[in-house]
């Protein structure tokens, strides 16, 4: 029963032969945190900035091949941010347009656009990542970038293990539902409160039995390193005109 | 493949704020590449004991030797690559992203690396017929899958011992017969701490019951599991039906 369906976080890689898919995790985890970063640093205003931004992060989604249904799909984690954003107009305070009769904070509105933008394009660079390096090549990617070894481990133990929780949990529930159990208010909280205690403890305790395991094969406190393949050259200079187009784009913008 | 004998003297232990010993004076020997079933009921000290055997747990009294080299705190190492434990839950035993790193992690541990890991690797799991299964996701295994890739992730360490905590728990019929040719197939000394009693009459010519943390018998398979009156008197059963004169 268990195992047979997929996990959350592998779930994310979408198998294919794009370009992308072929370049060296540790290359493109740099060039999407300097892309993250060149983003982040555009000021709200300069809008041709953020276009031509767009249209370089559109270019990678459909180097990708992950199919533009899959993109929006996975775009729609943002929505709660985007929510958030929406309010801000109607609270800015300083000058204010009118709206078909509603008054709208002009400041706000910038903020609005200055998140939305923001957020629509690092999250597509966080998609078209995902979506093309399998979870335990970013980890290899990380080490060799000389991430410590322990963090990397820990990363890597969480994703391993939250699949295995997530069934715990849903056992745990469903033995709940099974007797009766029908929590529609806060007072019928306890029962799921208890179970989250339970699987702490239960957790715990796998860990001391992984880290037995781990023992039982030589472990002596430092993470094996498994593979030893590194980018080329030329693939770092591939993947980093990215991060060096958006940061020209931005100097042109400002200056 | 090499075997080594076990041999292990009074060995006594008690967890630290208990008030019961564990484990009252253990003594067996098993010689090499001999396959011995270690039954007895619940918290009767088989797991206690098979953890002595590579150093999991620290002895408090008594001795464990595996072939010449006594289990202490200076040999860990050279014990824990001789004597390999797979643990009854699959899930604690495969804890890295990929089985390939799962079946790696011992042997990288010893040394091991670059073209000879790889090669290591692929050899092991063909070894335990989970051939191609290197980049899968250990968690999307099936149970016999998984008990099988963690018999691989310690004959990469190329062990002489093998220490199986139930490994038939949670097996589908079809599973459960690849494993036992997988283990009847294997060179190395072996004890399985096992519930299954037809696995051990199948298994293993020679049984052990351990009960309140002792040996209280030992002898032929057969032999132990045809005296109704003992296997009663530590919670075994056969299953019903189950004739082991018919086998």
């Amino acid at each position: 029963m268990s195992g047979a369906h997929g996990s959350t976080v592998s779930r994310l890689f979408v198998p294919g032969d794009s370009r992308i898919h072929r370049l060296s995790p540790e290359a493109k985890l740099v060039a999407v945190v300097a892309v993250v970063v060149v983003i982040a640093m555009t000021p709200r205003r300069e809008i041709v900035a953020f276009a031509l931004y767009a249209l370089g992060a559109w270019a990678i989604i459909v180097t990708t091949k992950i199919g533009v249904l899959t993109y929006l799909k996975r775009l729609s984690v943002i929505i709660p941010f985007v929510m958030f954003a929406l309010i801000v107009p109607f609270i800015g305070g300083g000058e204010s347009v009118r709206v078909l009769g509603v008054s709208l904070s002009i400041d706000g509105l910038w903020a609005t656009w200055n998140i939305l933008a923001k957020a629509g394009l690092g999250a597509t660079m966080s998609i078209a990542l995902s979506a093309t390096t399998p979870v335990a090549q970013l980890l290899h990617g990380m080490t060799r970038l000389k991430v410590p070894r322990l963090l990397v481990a820990i990363i890597a133990f969480m994703l391993r293990y939250i699949d295995v929780l997530v069934e715990q949990l849903g056992r745990m529930r469903r033995s709940m539902v099974a007797r009766g159990h029908d929590p529609r208010w806060m007072w019928q909280l306890k029962p799921i409160a208890s179970s989250a205690g339970a699987l702490f403890v239960r957790s715990y305790e796998r860990g001391e039995r992984v880290h037995q395991a781990m023992l039982a094969r030589g472990y002596t406190g430092v993470m094996p390193t498994v593979s030893e393949q590194r980018a080329s050259t030329k693939e770092w200079l591939a993947v980093l005109l990215c991060p060096i187009g958006a940061a020209l784009v931005l100097t042109v913008a400002v200056v | 493949m090499s075997a080594s004998s076990i041999s292990v003297r009074e060995l006594g232990f008690r967890y630290p704020g208990e008030h019961h010993d564990a484990l009252r004076g253990l003594t067996i020997d098993v010689n090499a590449g001999e396959r011995v079933a270690v039954l007895g009921p619940n918290g009767s000290g088989k797991t206690t004991f098979v953890m002595h055997l590579n150093g999991l747990l620290a002895t408090q009294s008594g001795e464990v030797r595996i072939g010449d080299t006594p289990v202490v705190e200076s040999n860990l190492m050279e014990v824990r690559r001789r004597v390999g434990a797979v643990f009854q839950d699959a899930d604690d035993q495969l804890f890295m992203s990929s089985v390939r790193e799962d079946v790696a992690f011992g042997p990288a541990n010893l040394g091991v690396s670059g073209a000879e890991l790889d090669e290591l690797v692929e050899r092991t799991l063909e070894r335990v017929g989970a051939a191609g299964y290197a980049d899968r996701n250990p968690h999307h295994l099936s149970g016999g899958e998984k008990r099988r890739v963690a018999i691989a992730t310690v004959l990469s360490m190329d062990p002489d011992v093998l220490i199986l905590d139930e490994p038939t728990s949670g097996l589908d019929p079809a599973g459960r017969r690849e494993l036992i040719d997988l283990l009847s197939s294997l060179t190395q000394t072996q004890l399985i701490v096992t519930h299954d009693l037809p696995l051990a009459l199948q298994l293993c010519n020679r049984s052990v019951i351990v009960s309140d943390g002792r040996v209280v018998a030992d002898g032929r398979t057969p032999e132990l599991l045809a005296n109704v009156e003992l296997l009663a008197e530590h919670r075994l059963e056969l299953p019903l039906g189950f004739d082991p004169s018919r086998l």
